[in-house]
């Protein structure tokens, strides 16, 4: 990228911190209140009576899936309800008239929703302390599976919003496809749980290997292949960025 | 050298409706060019393509001789646009607005905060640069607009309606800054609903009707073409019969208005020898319509019949 480039991806990302930031009640509250919660509900008082998995307690067992979930749920969200926004309001236009390439608002966009992500992943950490014992195990995959799980769903959030010709379209995907595979993604359960057939089932969705390597960053546990599962992450990851590079430079959604 | 060359643009939306057949316009560089047309006409079509906001079907567009397929980049950094309808971040601080623009350009933060400043001061916003924009008024929000079009400092800018629903005061200053950006050498593409505006403004003009370019020329050269003309006159004393003077239409308003349709080939001396013979004195006249207007309905009826 060139100095020009740059300069426009910075103004881009810059602009998304700071709405989300703006609107902080709305953007970092919630997942800190719902977590809180899932903290006294499945931590405290369901936890108590479930013992120890894999030999952490309850609480100490499902805080890496609570970050995934609120990571993924906002990174969505974020690119998702920005982009459409720009898009009903129509200032979209300013970037689309300018010489900002589609790479460049592209990866704009998504740095906004990874740095929403981590944030977020932060706060739910920060809580967690207030109800459990934390023991990091290796740091730097904690933080590449953050990133790429949040630039994974801010692209898929991006996509979604090129698509969307109204409100209930961005909210469609997360209600009915995202918040189902979160809580089946084993936030609050090993898969060894499960039946052998519904531990098939669970292998074809993709927020276990996500909440699981994210796990063992955190506990040193998975139920999952951790470099595969990075491996996997990543090149989907890339994939679903070309795709979301393709529908933009043919301005599906925001070009007739 | 020209600021826009458009050959051969085709534009057929998704539900065949065919918005260009085939244009080709040619903008000079410097220029004050109008592109007029009735509603549907074609014209948003047009400048959204040359804006990248609507794809094209085929045909070319070129940017000061930058091809904007192969040199998007760089054509689209020479464009400034002042959109029709407002689409402004309503939550963002006016100048927020420009500072991102400018860098949705490339431009550094130094650079945009003096041009900000240079232009919210032109434009009188410079006491509302911490105001969010849906505090501002309507008037306000055009100017905001036309400050942010202008913070890359393009060569070419494009205003489509650029002073719909302002009030005339604020119509007139932005005239002013118009014309004032104009002389700096930028090139710019007017479209308006005001003929009046564009016959003011614009030195060149070119009418698309039905997604084709039906006249393309001076505006003088094109309202000398106007073959009869109509004016009104406002007379001193109440007239009680209409007079009859040979080949001239006259009809009657009200006892002391009169209106009169006067072809190229008569003078005016011609018509008020005729009036004071009659003992009809005439206070005042104006146009009945604009000239351009007068043009512009003519042309565009006859591309319908």
């Amino acid at each position: 990228m060139n100095a020009q480039n740059w300069i426009a991806y910075w103004t881009i990302t810059e602009r998304e911190i700071r709405r989300f930031l703006r609107i902080w009640g709305q953007s970092l509250v919630p997942s800190a209140i719902t977590t809180s919660l899932y903290f006294i509900v499945f931590g405290g008082l369901i936890g108590n009576r479930i013992g120890s998995l894999h030999g952490f307690s309850y609480a100490q067992y499902i805080t890496p899936g609570l970050v995934m979930l609120a990571v993924i749920t906002n990174s969505y969200t974020n690119v998702s309800t920005s982009f459409y926004l720009s898009k009903f309001i129509r200032n979209i236009e300013e970037v689309l008239v300018s010489p900002a390439t589609s790479t460049v608002i592209l990866l704009g966009y998504i740095t906004g929703g990874v740095i929403r992500g981590l944030l977020i992943g932060a706060v739910v950490i920060l809580i967690s302390l207030f109800f459990t014992h934390i023991v990091i195990a290796h740091f730097f995959i904690m933080l590449l599976v953050i990133v790429l799980s949040s630039a994974l769903f801010s692209i898929f959030g991006f996509i979604n919003a090129l698509y969307a010709d109204n409100f209930d379209q961005i909210s469609i995907i997360p209600t009915f496809v995202l918040t189902p595979l979160t809580y089946l993604g084993g936030i609050f359960y090993s898969i060894e749980m499960l039946p052998s057939h519904w531990q098939i089932v669970s292998h074809f969705n993709p927020v276990l290997y996500m909440v699981n390597t994210f796990r063992y960053g955190m506990l040193g546990q998975s139920d999952v292949n951790v470099v595969g599962s990075i491996i996997v992450l990543s090149l989907v990851a890339v994939l679903s960025f070309c795709l979301a590079w393709i529908l933009l430079e043919k301005g599906v959604g925001i070009r007739t | 050298m020209l600021a826009l060359e458009i050959r051969d643009l085709r534009k057929i939306y998704s539900n065949n409706v065919e918005a260009l057949k085939g244009v080709s316009l040619k903008v000079r560089e410097g220029d004050f060019f109008a592109l007029l047309g009735p509603n549907g006409a074609g014209k948003t079509t047009l400048i959204g393509i040359v804006t990248s906001l609507v794809n094209k079907t085929s045909g070319s567009v070129q940017i000061f001789g930058h091809d904007l397929d192969s040199q998007k980049s760089f054509a689209k950094s020479l464009i400034g646009l002042v959109p029709q309808e407002f689409n402004l971040a309503i939550f963002e601080k006016v100048e927020n607005i420009l500072l991102q623009q400018a860098g949705y350009y490339g431009i550094s933060r130094s650079l945009a905060k003096q041009r900000a400043e240079k232009y919210l001061k032109k434009l009188d916003l410079w006491e509302k640069r911490e105001s969010q924009v849906r505090e501002l008024s309507s008037g306000m929000k055009r100017r905001l607009m036309f400050a942010r079009a202008m913070m890359h400092e393009p060569k070419l800018l494009i205003l489509d309606e650029p002073t719909a629903g302002v009030d005339l005061e604020i119509r007139r200053s932005m005239w002013s800054f118009i014309q004032g950006i104009n002389r700096e050498g930028v090139t710019i593409i007017l479209t308006t609903h005001y003929l009046e505006e564009a016959e003011n403004l614009c030195r060149n003009v070119a009418i698309i009707d039905h997604g084709e370019i039906i006249a393309n020329t001076s505006v003088s050269d094109l309202l000398s073409t106007l073959q009869t003309e109509s004016f009104v006159l406002f007379l001193a004393q109440p007239c009680a019969e209409l007079p009859v003077i040979d080949d001239l239409v006259l009809r009657k308003i009200d006892d002391k208005t009169l209106e009169i349709d006067l072809k190229k080939t008569h003078s005016m001396n011609y018509v008020f020898e005729h009036l004071s013979a009659n003992n009809i004195v005439v206070n005042s006249m104006r146009n009945k319509v604009n000239r351009l207007e007068e043009m512009f309905m003519l042309l565009t009826k006859n591309g319908r019949s």
